[in-house]
């Protein structure tokens, strides 16, 4: 595996020189491989947006330095455009940005930006506009008609279509409905097993996360407390808790109950584990069936 | 970032200029403006010059954000002292094609630059030492005699403090949709005016949509706790006037009082 991003003694601090100044990201430092599925979790205000805004150049770090494929992206600010390209960014509330007359074309504005033309932009934007669940024949109306979930995927979409290498959502089921997140989240899923790239999710749900991700950057502070694999990261309970985090439900039942002396794995992360884990234990016992 | 403006912003301390009246400082601010442009000889410039020195040390914020406010207006007061330099009557001490520069010219371009920069230094005490709610809550209360001739008053200073409400609201907004079409690739540094207007449009349209949205949101906001106007309607927070805002009072009246002794004994030096 390739490393696609890597940070190195990054650090942002808003507003130097004011009495507003504040440390919003702080010395860190991690490599991203190609392909991989990062969850990105910390508290309100642990500067994880911040740290994404920075892996595409919106913001500039006061240090550090941020290698996308090897180079530096501030090497030449001219060309940062193109780095937007390459690292695709969903913001937080991403249907607010919808601003064109149909939503066909408002997908399109990235692609287009991004010099895609002709019959190669039309399938990126029907492409996209699959991968995010949109019908067809919503590609024709205003934007500003659809329903709230509608304008979600139409933004995502917009994104999805200038093909990014790397893909940054920050919290995109926030405000959702369970099943639209539900949907939404398994569509992510798809696209990354079908386009192979890489991903970053920032959420707050931790089920969604353990669900997903294959590693979780953990923040706290401004600084980057934990990178572990998902399992390694919800197993440390209390380390977690100490961040003001949680780790899901059924991994603290699981926990719980091996604390009460039962022979469960430790790191559970999803109910189907969990089941596979309690039925030999159950049957065992002659308690089923 | 669109929010690094000095000019105009508020920073929140603990100085007497702070603690002062915000309708005192209004009056203050008036009568200061007043007595600058009333100032016709140099003694007098030095008084109100001290005067302004002593309530920008009084306010307790760093030197760095009044050089920051000045820089705003630099162009202009370069531009009007330079006519003033080339327009003046006399004799003449030095000439050049049309340009020629007499005493009477100097002492204009100084005068009018002093001037305006004492006026733009006490604006922006005024504004980093008054939170915008204190401020409409004074316009409110210094205006209300205009309620005799039905002047909506409190529907103004309502209407204002709404605005100066959503002013930091919408920059943020503002910051994060451009962030958010950049993040699409939209490019609004390069290319023509009308390239560059055209560019504007991806941050304008959404911009729009949400401060209705919000314009709406606050309606509601506003008729679920029963809203029906100034009538009758008390306030939280009272302002009083207190010992200091007299002493305040008393200082702009000692210099009103020794620029018009200058004024009136020494000779005008335009």
């Amino acid at each position: 595996m390739s490393c696609v991003l890597e940070l190195k003694n990054i650090g942002f601090t808003y507003g130097k020189g004011t009495p507003f100044e504040k440390r919003a990201v702080d010395n860190v430092s991690l490599h991203i491989e190609q392909g991989e599925f990062i969850g990105v979790i910390g508290h309100t205000g642990s500067g994880k947006s911040t740290l994404m805004q920075m892996l595409n150049g919106l913001i500039r770090p006061t240090d550090g330095q941020v290698l996308l494929d090897g180079r530096d992206i501030w090497a030449e600010p001219k060309k940062i455009r193109q780095v937007r390209f390459k690292v695709g960014m969903v913001f937080q509330y991403p249907e607010y940005q919808l601003f064109e007359e149909t939503v066909y074309k408002d997908i399109a504005f990235g692609a287009q930006n991004c010099g895609l033309q002709g019959d190669a932009l039309d399938r990126a934007i029907r492409d996209a506009a699959d991968f995010t669940g949109l019908p067809p024949a919503l590609l024709d109306k205003s934007p500003f008609d659809l329903s709230g979930g509608e304008k979600r995927r139409a933004a995502i979409a917009g994104i999805i279509a200038m093909n990014p290498e790397v893909l940054v959502l920050d919290e995109p089921t926030a405000g959702l409905d369970p099943m639209g997140r539900e949907v939404l989240l398994s569509q992510i899923v798809r696209y990354h097993k079908e386009r192979h790239n890489t991903v970053l999710l920032v959420t707050h749900s931790m089920e969604d996360i353990a669900r997903v991700a294959d590693r979780i950057m953990v923040m706290n502070k401004g600084r980057l407390a934990l990178f572990e694999p998902t399992r390694e990261v919800f197993r440390k309970g209390d380390t977690l808790r100490g961040y003001g985090l949680q780790v899901p439900q059924i991994t603290r039942i699981m926990q719980d109950l091996r604390r009460r002396g039962l022979d469960v794995p430790e790191g559970v992360l999803t109910v189907d584990e969990a089941f596979a884990a309690l039925l030999p234990l159950l049957q065992k016992e002659g308690k089923l069936w | 970032m669109v929010r690094d403006v000095a000019f105009g912003q508020y920073f929140p301390a603990d100085s007497v200029m702070h603690r002062l009246d915000p309708r005192a400082k209004i009056l203050l601010f008036i009568g200061y403006i007043v007595i600058i442009f009333c100032t016709f000889n140099y003694v007098s410039l030095a008084i109100t010059t001290v005067f302004t020195a002593l309530f920008l040390i009084l306010s307790r914020i760093s030197p760095v954000f009044y050089f920051k406010s000045l820089k705003v207006i630099l162009v202009i007061v370069i531009i009007t002292s330079l006519l003033n330099l080339f327009y003046g009557s006399g004799e003449e001490l030095w000439q050049w094609w049309i340009f020629k520069i007499t005493l009477n010219g100097i002492n204009r371009a100084v005068f009018v630059t002093v001037r305006i920069v004492c006026l733009i230094l006490a604006s922006s005490c005024l504004t980093f030492t008054t939170s915008p709610t204190e401020l409409t809550d004074a316009i409110e209360r210094l205006m209300k005699p205009l309620k005799v001739i039905h002047f909506p008053v409190h529907e103004i200073a309502m209407m204002m403090s709404l605005a100066l409400r959503f002013v930091p609201t919408l920059l943020d907004e503002t910051d994060k949709i451009m962030q958010a079409q950049k993040a699409r690739g939209a490019d609004m540094e390069s290319g023509n005016l009308i390239k560059r207007v055209k560019a504007m449009l991806p941050i304008l349209i959404p911009l729009f949509v949400s401060a209705f949205r919000r314009a709406y949101d606050v309606a509601t906001a506003m008729e679920c706790r029963c809203y029906r106007g100034g009538a009758g309607r008390t306030r939280m927070k009272q302002i009083h006037m207190a010992g200091r805002d007299t002493a305040a009072f008393a200082a702009l009246g000692l210099v009103i009082g020794g620029v018009i002794v200058c004024n009136i004994f020494l000779p005008a030096a335009i």
